[in-house]
């Protein structure tokens, strides 16, 4: 992150002069407008700020923003994204992907980001569908999506995209809705701060081929929401009913009586990861799911370990001597005569 | 005892994987270097890291090539053949020369090792050798005894028995046993208990010779006459690292390498991984493709940025040099090519991936594409790989192959402050900026890097307008930005010096080739030449664009030889571009070419060159050319 002088920021400096090609009423939009807005807010330096993506819809974010933008290859966002950080580890370098990008054909880039602790901050937006290619399901799609490749439904299981980052070891996971700006502002800026691997599920609508998806989160934001909070028990349905811990560590839906939390879990996002998992269970239609961050800890990154190995060595070697380092190993003269000596 | 002067001696150590023939080998060719010869090397040894004691695909080789006179080649045939077991003597018997000598470790000779040699008979007994000067010597039981007092297990023990055969040659060819001492502790510093193992055995296998009063003849090789200057020993993969570091430097940055392990070319990533206090940063990647993104994600940032692999990680890393082609970005791509397809043969050397460093991308796709002569000239190529895809902004392939990669040869060290600078400066000026503006003589877009204000901009892999950036899908566009790619790649000619022709510039025969053949053409041609026959060997550089100074000579030839260790990849470009027809010298066996297979094919084509050239290009591909 850029310590530096925070100039004064409009959401309109960081529109791009590119016309925004997203279908009407995608969720992307919404995305859009509230990165710009918040990273204005942030008073972040334009010229050190990259998005790099991968391909899908999504990934046609960077065009818009006016900061540096490179829109990659399907699946490889992390890999460039990398190359960059640890080389010039000053930038702010965010990821755009999606379910189909950056878990099924980039999922192998995912997990290694965020198990480095890369410093970038991953935001995946999950639709459970394949946009651009014109509607085939994902690897989140629920068994039973009906798509032109699945004429019948779906029939492999989904992928849960909290549980694989918190497996994979992101240091910063959070969900957010594509029309809970408020939120999704709050989580930005959180991950804005974060040192380290951040994955933030943004939950998004596609109004074309897979409309109303989130449908049931979305509209009963207080029935079918947990909104965490820092130290504050599970609750959700306006504080009548919690989550606790039940027999064999199964989490439960329970009364809230007489407003007694007492045997509510309580949110900690610095929690074990453990709890991060239980978390990440909490999934439609058993449970209500949580929105917020929801684990963070603090790790040295990729490449603050990278450049602390390259200045111990020039502490401890001296900085490097090339005509030294040509001349290491057997090295022998011939005079003017022609022999050796 | 008599002292015999040899002009030059090919020797082969083989045994067991777990044998240490490549140590053995690769000390012995140390010595020839420190004692003034020219050497040439040839490691050789199966994929599998410790095959099954015994077996005949778990033989190891090292072939040793030093001479008092200048020479290109590991050699053609051993003259002196160092057989640690029967596997080794049964798969390397048949190379041997005639009436040459035979050192053999007797000791392993015992019926099991011969079964799983396939002898029916000991060949130490069933007269099978009586051809060949044999020297039957217990290693084995000679290096246990050596160590009779030693702490060390029997196992342990055991493993000392390539020093004895280290030290028995270092005998037969008078080298100065003390710096091999030196090095071994050295090299065992960590080890003391093993170093002084290893230092008993070499002695006693010196010794043994001195003593035993089995060799009637000890061998001098004197040296051989090099330029003035500064000499050191190294290998294709140690030289080619020091290059991308001192072509960073040249450029005034910083190195980046990232790279996933894949034989031969992981030796590369080993020896910059030690660089870090030059500021080189090297990251180990998931994948190729990872690799290969890393990469364009640092030439992205501002640094120096390569990537390294061989043939079929380069197939992963395919999509990816594509959005460098694209996005116009400086990365050096290194493919040590190895024998293909798939796996093929991981560690023995081939160069059937120049077709896919031309065209193997989709789309319209053109790359600069080098490859390096010799172990040393990777050094050179590196260097010319950096300048060429910062000065034309575009990702540049160096090819090189197994046999440079791992081979050594006395190397004439450079003086650094004489190699030209080409320091690289970015754009920050805000005004008027466009993404593909061009410089007029390049035609390289402005490397423009984050963190310059008023700077920022947008690039990817989809087409774009060829002066803004911005998305287009125009038709015409998309047309003129193929051409300009292509006609970046084709400027660069300007940049290639003079071609390397050795001969007459028209003739009988051209012998053309590519990478690491030179040595072999190149000695070849220079028989030919001793006996004034005319026969000319051009060496291309440079394969994209096509080195320029080919079209000048090469209609001038009754005959034109491609010869290349493929099935005629270069040959077909040659034929497509020229529209002449050429005759194929082909060989796919993993080995590179003796001097004899080509002096074989120019010896047909010269007395044939007076009649006319009956057209091979209606001929399968499969029949055409094999040597």
């Amino acid at each position: 992150m850029s310590e530096a002088i925070k100039i004064k920021l409009s959401k309109k400096d960081l529109e791009s002069d590119q016309d925004v090609r997203w279908c009407p009423g995608c969720g992307d939009y919404a995305i859009l407008a509230t990165v710009q807005r918040t990273l204005a807010q942030l008073g972040i330096q334009r010229e050190n700020t990259v998005f790099v993506s991968g391909i899908g819809c999504s990934s046609r974010f960077p065009y818009y923003m006016n900061t540096y933008g490179f829109h990659t290859i399907h699946g490889r966002a992390p890999t460039i994204a990398s190359g960059l950080k640890i080389t010039r580890p000053e930038l702010d370098i965010w990821v755009i992907t999606g379910d189909g990008d950056g878990l099924s054909i980039g999922g192998n880039h995912m997990i290694h980001a965020l198990r480095r602790n890369m410093d970038l901050k991953i935001i995946l937006f999950n639709n459970q569908i394949y946009g651009l290619t014109k509607g085939q399901y994902s690897p989140t799609s629920v068994p039973g999506t009906r798509a032109p490749s699945t004429p019948t439904g779906s029939i492999d299981h989904p992928l849960n995209p909290i549980s694989l980052a918190l497996g994979a070891g992101a240091t910063f996971i959070a969900r957010a809705a594509d029309t809970d700006a408020k939120l999704m502002g709050k989580i930005l800026e959180e991950a804005y701060k974060h040192r380290g691997s951040v994955f933030i599920e943004m939950l998004q609508n596609c109004p074309v081929f897979n409309d109303g998806v989130w449908e049931g989160v979305k509209d009963d934001p207080t029935g079918k929401q947990i909104k965490l909070e820092q130290g504050k028990p599970l609750v959700f349905a306006n504080g009548t009913k919690g989550i606790a811990l039940g027999a064999g560590m199964q989490p439960e839906i329970v009364e809230v009586v007489d407003g007694d939390t007492s045997k509510l879990l309580v949110h900690d996002e610095r929690g074990s990861v453990v709890y991060g998992h239980l978390l990440a269970q909490l999934v439609l239609p058993d449970f209500p799911i949580p929105m917020g961050v929801l684990y963070r800890t603090d790790k040295p990154t990729y490449d603050q370990l990278a450049h602390a190995q390259m200045n111990d060595a020039i502490a401890k070697q001296g900085p490097g001597d090339l005509s030294k380092l040509m001349y290491s190993g057997m090295v022998w003269e011939v005079g003017a005569d022609g022999t050796r000596h | 005892m008599e002292t015999k002067h040899l002009d030059r001696v090919v020797i082969r150590f083989v045994g067991d994987s777990g044998d240490g023939m490549q140590l053995t080998g690769s000390e012995f060719a140390k010595a020839a270097a420190e004692a003034g010869n020219d050497i040439s090397t040839f490691p050789d040894f199966p994929a599998e890291i410790r095959a099954p004691a015994g077996s005949l695909f778990g033989v190891s080789g090292f072939q040793l090539h030093f001479s008092s006179s200048e020479i290109h080649t590991p050699g053609d045939a051993p003259d002196v053949l160092v057989a640690m077991n029967p596997a080794g003597l049964k798969t390397n018997l048949k190379d041997l020369v005639e009436h040459g000598t035979l050192i053999v470790n007797t000791g392993a000779f015992i019926e099991a090792n011969l079964k799983k040699a396939s002898y029916a008979s000991n060949p130490l007994e069933d007269g099978s050798l009586d051809k060949y000067k044999v020297h039957a010597v217990d290693i084995n039981h000679l290096t246990l005894t050596a160590l009779a007092e030693s702490e060390l297990s029997t196992k342990e023990k055991g493993r000392a028995k390539n020093f004895f055969a280290l030290g028995l040659v270092f005998w037969m060819y008078s080298r100065e046993p003390e710096n091999e001492i030196r090095r071994i502790h050295q090299q065992f510093a960590n080890k003391p208990g093993f170093g002084d193992a290893n230092v008993k055995v070499f002695k006693a296998g010196y010794h043994y010779g001195e003593t035993a009063e089995v060799f009637q003849t000890v061998y001098k090789v004197p040296p051989a006459p090099f330029k003035p200057g500064m000499y050191r020993n190294i290998t294709g993969n140690e030289a080619i690292a020091l290059g991308l570091v001192v072509g960073a430097d040249l450029a005034g940055k910083k190195l980046f390498y990232s790279g996933y392990p894949i034989t031969p070319a992981s030796s590369i990533l080993h020896s910059l991984a030690k660089y870090k206090n030059f500021g080189c940063l090297t990251f180990q990647a998931e994948d190729e493709i990872a690799a290969m993104g890393a990469a364009l994600g640092a030439a992205y940032g501002g640094s120096i940025a390569v990537t390294a692999s061989s043939g079929p990680g380069i197939a992963l890393k395919g999509e990816a040099m594509g959005l460098g082609v694209m996005t116009e970005l400086p990365v050096v791509i290194l493919n040590i090519q190895r024998g293909g397809p798939s796996t093929g043969l991981p560690t023995k050397t081939e160069q059937s991936d120049l077709l896919q460093s031309l065209f193997g991308r989709n789309g319209e796709s053109p790359m600069p594409v080098l490859a390096a002569k010799s172990p040393g000239d990777t050094f050179y190529c590196a260097i010319e790989a950096v300048k060429i895809a910062t000065r034309y902004m575009v990702p540049v392939i160096l090819l090189s192959d197994g046999y440079l990669a791992n081979g050594s040869e006395p190397w004439a060290l450079p003086n650094l402050s004489s190699l030209p600078r080409f320091d690289v400066t970015h754009r920050t000026d805000p005004e008027n900026y466009f993404v593909y503006e061009r410089d007029p003589e390049t035609l390289a877009r402005a490397w423009v890097i984050p963190g310059t204000p008023g700077l920022e901009h947008r690039i990817g892999g989809i087409e774009k307008d060829a002066l803004t950036g911005d998305i287009s899908y125009a038709p015409e566009n998309h047309e003129k930005q193929t051409y300009v790619r292509q006609a970046k790649v084709d400027r660069i000619a300007q940049d290639i010096g003079e071609l390397d022709l050795s001969g007459a510039e028209s003739g009988d025969v051209l012998v053309i080739g590519w990478g690491g053949t030179y040595g072999s053409l190149r000695q070849a041609q220079q028989q030919f030449a001793a006996q004034g026959k005319s026969v000319s060997h051009a060496h291309l550089r440079w394969l994209s664009p096509l080195e320029p100074g080919l079209a000048k000579v090469i209609k001038n030839f009754k005959r034109v030889i491609v010869a290349e260790l493929n099935m005629g990849q270069l040959r077909m470009v040659i034929r497509a571009r020229f529209l002449i027809d050429v005759i194929g010298l082909n060989k796919i066996q993993g080995m590179p070419f003796k001097v004899a297979e080509v002096t074989a094919a120019i010896e047909k084509e010269l007395s044939n060159s007076s009649a006319p050239l009956t057209t091979s290009s209606t001929q399968p591909m499969a029949e055409s050319g094999q040597a």
